[in-house]
């Protein structure tokens, strides 16, 4: 039995972990689509842009200042690249103002490209929890048992400021009707760059804590988990953030398993059936709102 | 007065021209077909790093009418195959008379039709996979094959570590892991021993649950000839997870990623290299001094080496190519893409990866391999022996 446990513990802990990292990046998601229904495809390399940034500032400043200041000018980015591609295009088909996050995704990964020379980078070492431990025999990193708490934690702080502040409420109107909440007297532009700003104070935590498990920093490195966040986001029904959290947390743990079963080779494969299947039996994800034509 | 400033620039444009003429007898175009995006794209740049700086040091070849400027090509093929056929393309049409390139083998594989069709000379430099001169009798190779490398490296997992159980780890859908891999599995097979081999998706970053494969398989040593973007993911996670089973890689590994990922942790790297960087034979030890200082004083060179003037064994075989490149235009002596391909077999270098002799193929004879492992204290790589498929 213990040999059992010890064997099979380091598959469910991966899973667990990946799956907090993804929820982070997929509330991004999921959040700017409610609002703008726009898939902000962005995301994934701002997560990177996170993550070049601590190595760094790191390489230069104190941790003190370094954690901080990343998560700053992260939050800054989503900001500007929200203000500076999207804005403009706020009345504009729905299509042009997906092409134009393509665009602003390639842009990043290509500055990194350009800037980094496109060697890996080591990430630094965050005291405490890179540090390892080991649990029932099986030995991991400090970090991989914190994700899946403070994802929670985020999760529950976001839902009260939702649901309890007014800026929550103003986005909660603004998601429902555009034009409605404007002749309210909402800023409209206000909550969007709020809705930005959370999204990647979120992707510049989430960035923290996946680069501390998976330390190597290149520029495409957030492509993937970009993609299975969103992935999660439409599987627990887009729009919807607890929705997301779960689909995370269940793309994370089975894509574990599935390798633990010896199908390595599938697991990917299987992440985007399973998006396929559930799309086909449930179109609007596990929680997602139903859509009523507007006349 | 507007038709005397176009014949003005029009006569400006024909100076370079003139310039030449004093100097050079005319000018040779060399391509370098290399990928400077993409997962392989660090890898290429330290390799075409190899190729400038023996072109700083040669920027000429003399034939027997007359002095030729060098001039280079570079074409960016992106690690991907269906973006290679392009860019080599594109190296055709300027001219090039003789193509160095590319690292990874993939990209190779996909050019050899296109540098055939053009009848142009390629030199595969690091590209360790048999397609890529296979039936591409215009394609040469200057390092040694994967059949070579895989049993080179089952040859030092028994000899070294006694392993009998072995678990391999490669990139689905990438030539070179795949192929290596599955060498070092015939080899390793054998010997007798049994191996357990896993794939895993491009863009995979986490590694634990392979890891924890190897563990749950028994294996006494992990081969996982993979790119070092995803080496980095692989050492530290196993660092993290407490693995302490071997890793052994490829060429590839020899680069100063891995031995960023490995330091301070207790994962012993092994890998199988072209060349020694604290080899004390004068032509090796000149062109590390040399490549050093080079690299020192230009911040971008250092930033496309990876930051430091760590030297990466591609760079060597870069270099080597580059001369090769040069012995076939004095052989030929000529820059005619025919005039090359009909003297190539017969070229011959002494380099600092050792002397290079076309065999069979088109694909030089080497019969050594160096072994060299990561200290995790020091940052450094160590010389731990020459490797041979016979012992």
């Amino acid at each position: 039995m213990n040999n059992f446990i010890s064997a099979n513990l380091p598959y469910l802990l991966a899973g667990i972990s990946v799956g907090g990292q993804y929820a982070l990046i997929a509330i991004g998601y999921t959040m700017v689509y409610g609002i703008l229904r726009l898939i902000n495809f962005a995301h994934g390399d701002i997560f990177t842009v996170a993550a070049y940034l601590m190595v760094y500032m790191n390489a230069t400043m104190p941790l003190y200042i370094s954690l901080p200041m990343t998560i700053i000018l992260t939050v800054l980015l989503g900001f500007g690249v929200e203000r500076v591609a999207y804005k403009p295009l706020r009345q504009a088909p729905r299509m042009s103002i997906m092409i134009s996050a393509i665009g602003v995704s390639y842009l990043l990964q290509n500055l990194m490209w350009y800037v980094t020379g496109g060697l890996a980078q080591q990430y630094p070492t965050i005291p405490f929890i890179s540090n390892t431990v080991r649990i029932f025999g099986a030995t991991t990193k400090i970090v991989t048992l914190i994700t899946p708490v403070l994802t929670l934690v985020l999760v529950m702080m976001l839902s009260l400021l939702i649901h309890r502040t007014k800026i929550g409420l103003a986005m909660r109107a603004v998601s429902r009707d555009f034009e409605t909440s404007r002749l309210m007297g909402i800023k409209i532009n206000n909550v969007i760059s709020v809705t930005f700003i959370i999204g990647s104070f979120l992707a510049a935590i989430g960035s923290m804590l996946y680069f501390s498990n998976y330390t190597a920093v290149t520029p495409t490195a957030g492509a993937m988990p970009g993609l299975k966040a969103f992935v999660a986001a439409v599987f627990g029904g887009i729009g919807s953030i607890p929705g997301a959290v779960i689909g995370a947390f269940i793309i994370g743990i089975c894509e574990n398993i599935i390798k633990a079963l010896g199908l390595t080779t599938f697991s990917d494969a299987f992440t985007f059936a399973l998006l396929i299947i559930v799309l086909v039996f449930k179109p609007t994800g596990l929680f997602g709102e139903a859509v009523y034509e507007k006349v | 007065m507007k038709k005397w400033l176009a014949l003005l620039l029009t006569l400006t444009l024909f100076l370079p021209v003139l310039a030449l003429a004093d100097d050079y007898a005319g000018e040779i175009v060399i391509g370098i077909y290399e990928p400077a995006s993409g997962p392989n794209g660090a890898g290429g740049k330290q390799e075409t790093l190899g190729i400038y700086y023996a072109n700083y040091l040669k920027p000429t070849v003399t034939l027997s009418d007359g002095e030729y400027l060098i001039k280079l090509v570079e074409v960016d093929n992106q690690s991907v195959p269906d973006k290679a056929p392009s860019a080599a393309q594109t190296l055709v049409s300027e001219g090039a008379s003789i193509v160095l390139g590319s690292y990874g083998s993939s990209v190779s594989i996909a050019a050899a039709d296109i540098f055939d069709a053009a009848g142009v000379v390629a030199i595969g430099i690091s590209c360790t996979n048999p397609q890529v001169t296979l039936g591409n009798p215009l394609y040469y190779r200057i390092c040694y094959l994967d059949p070579f490398q895989g049993t080179v490296l089952a040859n030092f997992a028994t000899d070294e570590f006694d392993a009998k159980k072995a678990y391999t780890l490669a990139e689905l859908g990438n030539d070179y892991d795949v192929g290596l891999a599955h060498y070092f599995t015939q080899a390793f097979k054998g010997k007798g021993g049994e191996v357990t081999g896993e794939t895993f998706p491009t863009g995979t970053s986490d590694f634990t649950a392979y890891l924890t494969n190897a563990v749950n398989a028994g294996a006494e040593v992990i081969f996982s000839p993979t790119s070092t973007e995803f080496a980095a993911q692989i050492i530290t996670q196993a660092a993290a997870n407490g693995i302490k089973i071997p890793i052994l890689a490829g060429d590839t590994w020899d680069s100063s990623v891995i031995l960023n990922a490995a330091k301070g942790t207790d994962v012993s790297v092994s890998v199988s290299t072209f060349f020694d960087e604290g080899d004390s034979s004068s032509k090796a030890a000149e062109f590390v001094t040399g490549f050093k200082a080079w690299l020192n004083e230009n911040p971008d060179k250092l930033a496309n080496n990876g930051g430091n003037d760590i030297v990466a064994a591609v760079s060597a075989l870069g270099y080597d190519g580059y001369m090769v490149a040069l012995e076939a235009l004095k052989l030929a002596d000529s820059a005619e893409r025919d005039d090359i391909a009909e003297v190539m077999a017969d070229v011959t270098f002494d380099g600092v990866t050792g002397s290079i002799v076309f065999g069979e193929n088109g694909d030089a004879v080497r019969d050594q391999a160096f072994i060299i492992r990561s200290d995790n204290e020091l940052s450094a790589w160590q010389f731990l022996k020459v490797q041979t498929v016979s012992d």
